[in-house]
Formats: C-alpha cells, sequence, structure tokens
C-alpha cells in the first residue's frame, strides 16, 4: 500500500479539477482575499489600498481595548521587524482598528507609536471598517458584556495576513507561529516582491 | 497524606525560600506575575502568572486590583484563526499540578484602567481561591509586548 501512497494527492487534485470543471459554469470562482478600502490612517491621512501598493503588505486586525491577542502579535511583529534589519523597508505594516466605538485618531496614534515606527494604524466607521473586514474575509464580532452594556470585546481574526504587490493574498502568519517561521514568511513575501 | 504535603510543603518554604516575586500560601506558589504596558491610551490590560500547586485541587473564583474598574478572570478560544475572549468565573487549579495564566491563554484582565499602566510598576493584586482563600500579590509591569516578568527576560 505504501507505494500508492504518493498517488493521492495527484488523485485529489484530479478529481479537484473534474469537479471544478464539472461545475465551473454554475459555481462562481474562489472569493479572493484583499481589495480596496478607504479608511484613515492614525495620522489623520486618507488612506486606500493604492497608498499600499507599492510593496506587499503586512496586515492585522486588531483594537486597542485588546489585553492580550493584539499586543502579543504586534509585539511579535516587532520582534519579525528587527530581524529583516535593512529589508523591513520592502514591506508595508498595517493595524486595522475593528473598534468604530473606541478607537479614534488619537487613540490609535498612541497605540501604534508603542510599538514601531513603520506601523500604520488604520480606522473608520463602522461601515467603512465592515468594507475592509469583507474584503480580507477576516471575523470581526463585538461582544458585550451581558453585565455592563457599555463594555464590550471584539472577537476577530488573529492571524496577519500577507498580501503581495498586487494585493492578492500570499498567505497567513496564525497566532502563535515562531518568530523564526514568521521572519521566514516574510522574507519570501520580500523575495517574491523583487 | 495531606498533613504530610502540608508538613512536606512548610518544611520547603522554610529551607528553599523563593525568589523575591514568589509568593507562597499554603499549598500554592504564585510565581512570575507580569503585566504588560499599557500601549498608549489602551484602558484593559492583561496580568499573568504561574500558579504551582502541590496539594489538592483548588480554583481559581476571583481577582481585584485597584488599577481599573473591574478586575475579571478572561480566557482564549482559539476558533480556527479567530480568537475569541471569553470571561469565566473561576480557572481550576490542578491537584498537584500548575496552573498558567499567560498571553493567548487564561488571564487576569483589568478592565477600564484608571490610568495607563506604566513599564516598571507593581500592580498590587488580590487573588481569590475556593480553598487557599486570599493571597496578595505584586504584578511587575514589563514592556509593551512582555511575554515574561522582565528578571526572566533574555532581551
Amino acid at each position: 500500500m505504501t507505494f500508492l501512497k504518493p498517488l493521492w494527492p495527484l488523485l485529489a487534485a484530479f478529481s479537484l479539477m473534474a469537479s471544478a470543471t464539472a461545475q465551473a459554469q454554475e459555481a462562481p470562482a474562489l472569493p479572493r482575499i484583499g481589495g480596496d478600502f478607504a479608511l484613515t490612517t492614525h495620522l489623520g491621512q486618507a488612506a486606500t489600498q493604492a497608498n499600499f501598493s507599492d510593496k506587499p503588505l503586512v496586515i492585522f486586525f486588531g483594537y486597542t481595548f485588546c489585553p492580550d491577542i493584539c499586543p502579543t502579535t504586534l509585539a511579535e511583529m516587532v520582534g519579525w521587524v528587527e530581524e529583516l534589519g535593512q529589508d523591513k523597508d520592502k514591506l508595508h505594516y498595517v493595524f486595522v482598528s475593528v473598534d468604530a466605538g473606541r478607537d479614534d485618531q488619537e487613540t490609535l496614534a498612541y497605540y501604534v507609536d508603542a510599538f514601531f515606527d513603520e506601523l500604520v494604524g488604520l480606522y473608520g466607521p463602522q461601515d467603512r471598517i465592515d468594507e475592509i473586514v469583507r474584503a480580507y474575509r477576516v471575523y470581526a464580532k463585538k461582544v458585550v458584556d451581558p453585565e455592563e452594556a457599555s463594555d464590550y470585546t471584539i472577537d476577530h481574526t488573529a492571524s496577519v495576513y500577507l498580501m503581495d504587490r498586487d494585493n492578492r493574498y500570499a498567505g497567513m502568519i496564525s497566532f502563535g507561529e515562531s518568530h523564526d517561521a514568521a521572519v521566514a514568511k516574510l522574507r519570501k513575501l520580500i523575495d517574491e516582491a523583487t | 497524606m495531606k498533613t504530610l504535603a502540608l508538613a512536606a510543603s512548610l518544611v520547603a518554604c522554610l529551607a528553599t525560600p523563593g525568589l523575591a516575586a514568589d509568593v507562597e500560601h499554603g499549598a500554592l506558589t504564585i510565581s512570575g506575575a507580569f503585566a504588560r504596558a499599557s500601549a498608549g491610551m489602551a484602558k484593559a490590560g492583561g496580568g499573568f502568572m504561574t500558579i504551582a500547586n502541590i496539594g489538592c485541587a483548588d480554583t481559581l473564583i476571583g481577582a481585584s486590583a485597584d488599577v481599573s474598574e473591574r478586575t475579571e478572570l478572561h480566557t482564549h478560544i482559539k476558533d480556527g484563526e479567530v480568537m475569541r475572549m471569553r470571561k469565566v468565573e473561576t480557572i481550576d487549579v490542578p491537584r498537584e499540578g500548575t496552573l498558567e495564566l499567560k498571553p493567548g491563554s487564561y488571564h487576569v484582565m483589568f478592565i477600564n484602567l484608571h490610568a495607563p499602566l506604566k513599564e516598571g510598576q507593581v500592580i498590587p493584586v488580590e487573588l481569590e481561591f475556593r480553598k487557599a482563600g486570599k493571597v496578595s500579590i505584586d504584578v511587575e509591569v514589563g514592556s509593551v509586548g512582555a511575554k515574561a516578568p522582565a528578571k526572566h527576560m533574555t532581551h
């Protein structure tokens, strides 16, 4: 049986191709990750996808009230950027706030400043946030504290998305992934863009 | 056996006092308690620590601190690529085992901080256990992305 094993991926690929051909007419193409948006940077400048199209993009979604996942990820990112050295300038780094209720320009500016200089914070009204959340197919859902209605947290995708220069999805760095694996992915993203 | 274990732990306490920041309380030893400096004006903070237990199972049932409006016990549930943070009423401290409060998992959450936490600050926190009762500990505030208390950090 062991000699058959290498065939399985091939067979699977064939059957996928076959079913893809069969369904080509009715099924829509796979939804793409990424797309245009219209938000504001932590410095108060309007920003769209075009502002980040000269380099690959490292993009993470979170909120400043997040006590754990976001600071953990952004602190990891500080380590990645340090390790990239000069090459760090070959990528854009963006933190998108999914918390329209709390994150204004000032809050976000103080927040991103706590991590690293190249990090750009983006924020906007709820409808604009919904737009980028949809475009990047991330999950962000407000969870209201049953005891204190004014307090809420947001369940959100904890992965860092890697986008190539053409704003095509190029992979992700999951929460808890090792420093070395993350840096390797960033280097690959840089290499493929040059 | 319980008495023996307790006696053993008392002897251990006398013989080998822990690090300055370790707090020993009955069968429990709480060590490595740290929080992170607030990123700018961020209004929430997490507290992390290791609770080692050489005795019977116990339960962490609460935490209180003066730095925030409320202090709660929280956990994270990893659901695919999504992290869902949830308040929990209690956290089990296993018998002769260790409970770790760490980033991405269980933590003490300081909600609506009165002021941003600053690196180097020490936050007095009172933990409450079902059996062991109340234990006062000091939580050291590390850097904004601290992964461990300052004294254990390699950089």
